[in-house]
């Protein structure tokens, strides 16, 4: 149909690729490598035999940990006998149903029989299943299903999955931020490609690598970092492609204040020159630095060896190139830090940002009101906290320091339906909450304040006159 | 200005949003020599608007002053002329994400109703994606591609006028995702799922009553879908609110030495001076909508 080879070579998993393994609701977002265990669901295996598969395919994990793709879907009809009770006043729990013992069902497992198979064989030695309702066999083989079945799925990353995969094994490391939260996220700060874009998170780099697949490396993402260095090992887990990360920078917040100040050149450079002293060299001085060292490592290495030894002068001078080589590459690597901080910095100097998304387990308020000075008039912006009163205090501030519009205090409900033939009701268990949010539009801040002919958004409480009389 | 790039300045044919008060919004198309009445007064588009900064605050004829805001598909969700019900951003947010939906894709959806979604499903796609969206209703069809125009979007947009039950969606083969809107969603999957790319993509369905979301999850097995999850999202607004709570009087301590005293200052009939105690808390609305729909989701594998 519309589709060309490129396309369908894309569809194909490649050794370097980052993928998701699935199995049921179960998410872990793993690299292709060679001859890697990956440890998944207390299982180990290689992945080795997945490349040059489909995305999207199942495999079955074989003895050795090799993965064999899965071959038509048999897993629908389990048990042909469709004999089944009509309600459970004859089953007793007497632990006595189940004729295979543990052993037995470790040698059929040793014997190197599937999952299907297992589950074929508990059903037939199980004195009860023939007893149980339709929705409870349906139910047994669902659930031994889970325990036997040994296949995983291999899916490309994207966001709706690593969201749920992050919620669902380490929301500790996301901060609690539920997936549907995180979509509102994205939605209430407008966020598209080729705007410019300010992200602070310390959810392991889930929203930053959610705010860059929407913009499709269109526009610049400006990654706002507290401490040493920007963290976003989940951004890798998105695994975009290599040009996706050219509109990524990264700024550190302890600079903030030295670039509104406009101080920034001096005091960002600063410690880094303390540092790495010996090798922070004007460019054109390069040369004779390099020489130097030269010397200086000749001088040594007379000094030190006893001169006689040539092969051990040599390893020493081949010793001393590789150390230079170290240092030239550190020194660059600076340099190009130095770079792209300065980047970083000029894209935020011109203080029109189109979107702002704070997701942090640092206190919103002063990270609000620092990077809000950042955004254009007119433009969304949007924090998370696991918590609602910093936000409220957020909100406080906000009203009494004006330059917003449309704030709003909101968290999301979510439910999950099991839906089935005449079996459909919630899921028994839900999320007892996903974390709140403010969010707001900045617009053009008024200094004089005229009678405005706006109410003030919180009405004045009830008994404002008492307290007022009471002081 | 466009609904899927931001301009800094309002200019002639933009269509800019005044924020009135909280919650009050309202979209205007901008027109040299035009004049926009408010219950602040008259705004006067070329004096006021037109070479002014999105974001910035305009007074109007009586005195009183409004923010003129760049649109974006949030605001024009909560801004726009219903023809029909419409999908509110809460539950927009999670079919965005859940279609996987991303710069480049290309998107199916049916009924295209007033458009509040597929505003937000093309903000989303642009600038390299495109939406087919299929409205049986002939004038609404009309008037919605009229919009895209207005919002300059229109170069990423189909609209079809049929019906997506009989004539599904006007292409094959094409679609990373496809969303259904309609009453009878079960009859369109087959349509659906030939609009779908043979790698697969997503689907989700929006029903308000469970009955259809029973019917369609049956017609989605059947047709092979897969990862079949029926979800309900609803939104929370918590109202930021001082609020003063007055404490309990219990009458002088009789351990308290200076008893007497007090005894004779404060009678208990005539005392001013209520103690209370003040904090800063949120209120939920007295109501909320607590039912918008269902939303079913499923994956067409690959085929």
């Amino acid at each position: 149909m519309a589709d060309n080879g490129q396309e369908e070579s894309q569809c194909r998993i490649k050794e370097g690729d980052y993928v998701v393994l699935k199995r049921g609701d179960i998410f872990k977002a793993v690299q292709i490598q060679p001859k890697k265990k990956v440890i998944f669901e207390k299982q180990w295996f290689f992945l080795d035999n997945a490349v040059g598969h489909l995305y999207s395919t199942t495999f079955e994990i074989v003895s050795g940990g090799t993965l064999q793709p899965q071959r038509t879907k048999s897993t629908e009809s389990c048990s042909d006998s469709k004999e089944a009770g009509t309600d459970n006043r004859n089953i007793v729990d007497d632990g006595k149903s189940q004729k295979l013992t543990r052993d037995d069902i470790e040698m059929l497992k040793e014997q190197g029989l599937k999952g299907q198979e297992i589950i074929q064989q508990l059903i037939d030695n199980s004195s009860t299943f023939r007893d149980k309702t339709e929705y409870a066999q349906d139910k047994y083989i669902k659930k031994k299903k889970k325990k036997y079945e040994n296949t995983v799925t291999i899916l490309r990353p994207s966001c709706r999955i690593l969201a749920m995969m992050y919620h669902g094994r380490e929301p500790g490391k996301i901060c609690h931020l539920r997936y549907d939260t995180l979509a509102q996220m994205l939605t209430l700060g407008n966020i598209h490609a080729g705007s410019k874009v300010l992200v602070f998170e310390t959810c392991a780099g889930l929203v930053l690598g959610a705010v860059m697949e929407r913009m499709g490396g269109y526009g610049s993402v400006i990654q706002m970092y507290p401490g040493g260095g920007p963290v976003r090992a989940g951004v890798e887990s998105f695994g975009f492609p290599a040009h996706f990360h050219d509109t990524l920078h990264e700024f550190p917040i302890c600079h903030v204040n030295a670039l509104l100040a406009g101080t920034l050149h001096s005091t960002a450079k600063d410690p880094s020159t303390d540092e790495k002293q010996p090798n922070i060299v004007a460019d054109n001085a390069q040369n004779q630095l390099e020489a130097a060292q030269q010397g200086g490592a000749e001088e040594q290495s007379m000094e030190t060896s006893t001169g006689d030894d040539a092969d051990q002068d040599l390893e020493k001078k081949e010793k001393e190139k590789r150390r230079e080589a170290k240092a030239q590459e550190k020194k660059m690597k600076l340099e190009e830090k130095q770079k792209k901080l300065a980047a970083a910095a000029s894209l935020l100097a011109c203080r029109n940002a189109d979107g702002l998304v704070i997701a942090s387990r640092f206190h919103p308020c002063p990270v609000l009101m620092g990077l809000l000075k950042f955004l254009s008039p007119s433009r969304p912006f949007v924090v998370y906290s696991q918590y609602k009163e910093p936000l409220v205090e957020c909100y406080t501030k906000l009203k009494e320091c004006g330059g917003t519009v449309n704030l709003r205090l909101t968290d999301t409900w979510l439910r999950h339906y099991q839906v089935l033939p005449n079996r459909t009701h919630p899921l028994l268990l839900m999320s007892g909450g996903g974390g709140y949010l403010l969010s707001g539009t900045t617009v053009a801040m008024d200094h004089s304040k005229p009678a405005g002919s706006q109410q003030a958004e919180e009405p004045a409480p009830k008994r404002q006159k008492l307290t007022d009389t009471e002081g | 200005m466009s609904f899927v790039e931001y301009g800094d300045f309002i200019q002639d044919g933009d269509v800019a949003i005044i924020y009135l008060g909280h919650d009050s919004m309202m979209p205007i198309k901008v027109q040299q020599g035009a004049q926009t009445q408010t219950r602040y007064g008259v705004i006067r588009h070329s004096t006021d608007l037109i070479g002014q900064r999105y974001g910035s605050k305009v007074t109007c004829s009586k005195g009183g002053w409004v923010h003129v805001l760049h649109p974006t598909p949030e605001i024009w969700t909560v801004s726009l002329p219903h023809r029909t019900q419409i999908l509110y951003t809460t539950d927009i947010s999670i079919i965005t994400m859940m279609l996987e939906l991303k710069p480049g894709s290309i998107v199916c959806e049916s009924g295209t109703g007033s458009g509040s979604l597929s505003h937000a499903i093309l903000r989303t796609i642009a600038p390299t994606g495109h939406l087919h969206t299929v409205e049986f209703h002939q004038q609404r069809a009309e008037k919605v591609a009229e919009e895209f125009k207005e919002h300059r979007v229109d170069h990423l947009v189909t609209v079809r006028n049929q019906d997506v039950c009989k004539d599904g969606f006007g292409v094959t083969g094409v679609a990373d995702a496809v969303f259904l809107d309609i009453p009878s969603p079960w009859e369109a999957v087959g349509h659906a799922k030939a609009a779908m790319k043979k790698q697969g993509g997503r689907l989700c369905s929006f029903s308000p009553c469970i009955e259809q979301v029973q019917r369609m999850c049956e017609a989605l097995a059947d047709q092979g879908f897969q990862e079949i999850s029926t979800m309900e999202v609803l939104l929370r607004v918590h109202d930021v609110r001082t609020v003063s709570l007055p404490l309990p009087d219990f009458g002088p301590e009789s351990s308290v030495q200076t008893e007497p005293k007090t005894k004779d200052e404060a009678p208990p009939t005539s005392a001013p001076n209520h103690p209370s105690f003040t904090l800063k808390t949120t209120t939920p609305p007295r109501e909320m909508p607590g039912h918008t729909g269902y939303l079913t989701f499923a994956t067409k594998p690959r085929t």
